[in-house]
């Protein structure tokens, strides 16, 4: 048996364990396509206490491939905490000492929310290739009958990197009395060109899989793993930074020899690395999930019923911003930050922004940087929530 | 508190929308804000500054000022203030006309390098002036266009730049009294309000 002590360490600062929520929802949901959702079922996950006056909400918008999990440990074995761990938790930059932090599992994911893999209450079959595709707004629009839910009044903050950060920008121009910060970390206010061909080469190694099933794999009892597998490894080419890769594998060997006169197969450690990423993915990710995510993505453009222009768009929100974005990001530079801060300037809206020196590319955002950590920090120190009364 | 505050907070108008080039840890705004009601945001490059500046509650933008204003439209903001930087642009000039582009006003300060200890640094030595407030040699310095009061003068004039009013600050009662006789000669630090010519 383990000992005593690295469990401690891991539950210092830690919100502890955890367990997911399931909430169900009756009330249909009209889709920005015009599909209606009769009923759906959304997990989450809380940490810290709601207070009396209900507004040290704290909302977490999850990226592609994340999660309601987002903070502390399942069980006690549990060998990784949730995804965002060291951001989420007592004394850390989302203090969980004095906000209550929900994060749910996003309509059309495979982990309990409502999604592809999800029974069609209507047929009693799996959803598969019917289920509905979805948008950032709707995603938002079932984020908001959570927080009513939940009976948050007002949220102190909405709180999203990348494709998160797309959810809690369209949160201040939808719901802009529904929120008092807007946290925006390595986002964009749609993708370019690049971003998209990346998603779609992505999405074309998931259906050239023939066990893909135009979708339906659950049904045919077949599992496109092969297929995930290898759009997983694209993607995670594009989180990491060229220099950080090197620095990371180089041209280390996992196996074999370039020695003269040695004819054995040769394997470079990242060739090892992103297999055994896209393979474990594989296995625990839904394709059509993967599929519908980056779709949303791509359709995601925050400004095109504002006549294209995010000033006017932004001119909604009523909220401040803090906007962050990572010098080695290439999946959602800086530029892209540059261009929400310009607009939100213009907009003559409340905004910081900083820019995180750092080799770790697009995932920067998930890992412990000093300096990441203080500013996001003394942000969110600077939100006010309504003092406890005594009990 | 810094002897330029005052003299600033003269030019602004209440309820102005002002920013900050290099607003170090947002001190200024913060005074503007309470003083006069200003709502505003600071440009900084120095991660110390600008982690200081979100404690203290200020609007603050990561940004290198030598990368230029180019991403900023004409006539965003009331006022735009550059306080003793512009000797450290690649080209103060340009930016001085950024300035005037982006904002209806603007409000720069800067050392004045022909205030007499200056002078008489160079005349006795031989070398160029170190003092307390300007403590570099000449090659690590990031000060790197210095100018007199008359330099500034002429510059506004060949550009068509009004100048709204021009004053010094000094530090001590005595240099304030001497600075009233003859600016250029006794203002350790310059400072202007100006505007485009119409």
């Amino acid at each position: 048996m383990s000992s005593e002590k690295p469990k401690k360490d891991q539950l210092a600062n830690s919100v502890g364990i955890v367990s997911p929520q399931t909430m169900h929802f009756s009330e249909p949901l009209t889709l920005a396509n015009g599909r209606i959702l009769e009923s759906y079922d959304i997990v989450y996950e809380t940490y810290g206490t709601l207070n009396k006056a209900k507004d040290n909400g704290v909302l977490i918008c999850h990226a592609l491939s994340g999660h309601h999990h987002a903070a502390g440990l399942h069980s006690e074995d549990d060998k990784r905490p949730g995804w965002w761990d060291h951001y989420i938790g007592p004394g850390k930059p989302i203090d969980t000492n004095r906000f209550f932090v929900v994060c749910l599992n996003n309509l059309g994911g495979c982990h309990g929310s409502t999604g592809p893999a999800s029974i069609n209450p209507k047929t009693n079959e799996v959803w598969g290739s019917d289920f509905p595709m979805l948008r950032v707004r709707d995603w938002v629009e079932s984020q908001k009958r959570l927080g009513d839910a939940l009976e948050i009044s007002q949220w102190a903050a909405v709180v999203g990197g990348s494709l998160g950060g797309m959810q809690a920008m369209r949160w201040s121009i939808e719901y802009p009395d529904k929120l008092r910060n807007c946290v925006v970390i390595a986002s964009a206010m749609k993708l370019t060109a690049q971003n998209i061909a990346f998603n779609e080469t992505a999405r074309q190694a998931i259906t050239a899989d023939p066990a893909f099933n135009q979708g339906d794999y659950l049904v045919q009892d077949t599992l496109p793993k092969q297929g995930l597998s290898v759009a997983r490894m694209i993607g995670h080419i594009t989180y990491l930074s060229d220099d950080g890769m090197g620095q990371k594998f180089g041209r280390e060997l996992r196996s074999g020899s370039f020695e003269q006169g040695i004819d054995e197969p040769l394997e470079f450690e990242i060739e090892s690395y992103l297999r055994y990423q896209g393979s474990a993915f594989s296995k625990s990710f839904d394709a059509n999930t993967y599929i519908l995510m980056t779709r949303a993505l791509d359709y995601f453009d925050l400004a095109r019923e504002y006549g294209d222009d995010a000033v006017a768009a932004f001119k909604h929100a009523t909220c401040d911003f803090f906007v962050v974005s990572f010098t080695s990001d290439w999946r959602f530079s800086p530029q892209r930050s540059h261009e929400i801060v310009n607009a939100l300037t213009h907009a003559k809206k409340s905004v910081t922004y900083t820019e995180i020196e750092s080799s770790f590319g697009h995932d920067a955002f998930l890992i412990p940087i000093q300096r990441y950590q203080r500013a996001f920090s003394a942000y969110m120190q600077r939100i006010t929530i309504s003092e406890e009364g005594d009990h | 508190m810094r002897i330029d505050l005052d003299k600033i907070q003269s030019y602004i108008a209440p309820n102005s929308h002002v920013l900050d080039l290099g607003c170090g840890n947002g001190e200024l705004l913060l005074h503007l804000k309470e003083r006069k009601n200003v709502t505003g945001i600071g440009l900084e490059n120095d991660e110390d500054h600008i982690l200081e500046c979100i404690k203290n509650g200020v609007n603050v933008i990561e940004h290198d000022l030598n990368k230029g204003l180019s991403h900023i439209d004409n006539d965003s903001y009331d006022v735009v203030i550059m306080t003793l930087a512009l000797q450290a642009m690649d080209r103060p000039d340009l930016v001085l006309e950024e300035m005037l582009r982006i904002g209806k006003q603007c409000i720069v300060t800067f050392p004045n390098f022909a205030h007499w200890k200056a002078r008489w640094h160079l005349l006795t030595r031989g070398r160029m002036p170190v003092s307390d407030l300007l403590p570099y040699e000449w090659y690590d310095t990031p000060n790197i266009h210095f100018c007199t009061l008359k330099d500034f003068e002429v510059l506004c004039k060949d550009r068509n730049i009004r100048i709204l009013d021009g004053d010094v600050v000094s530090e001590k009662g005595a240099s304030k009294t001497l600075a009233a006789l003859h600016k250029n000669l006794f203002g350790e630090t310059a400072v202007y309000h100006l505007t485009r010519s119409v």
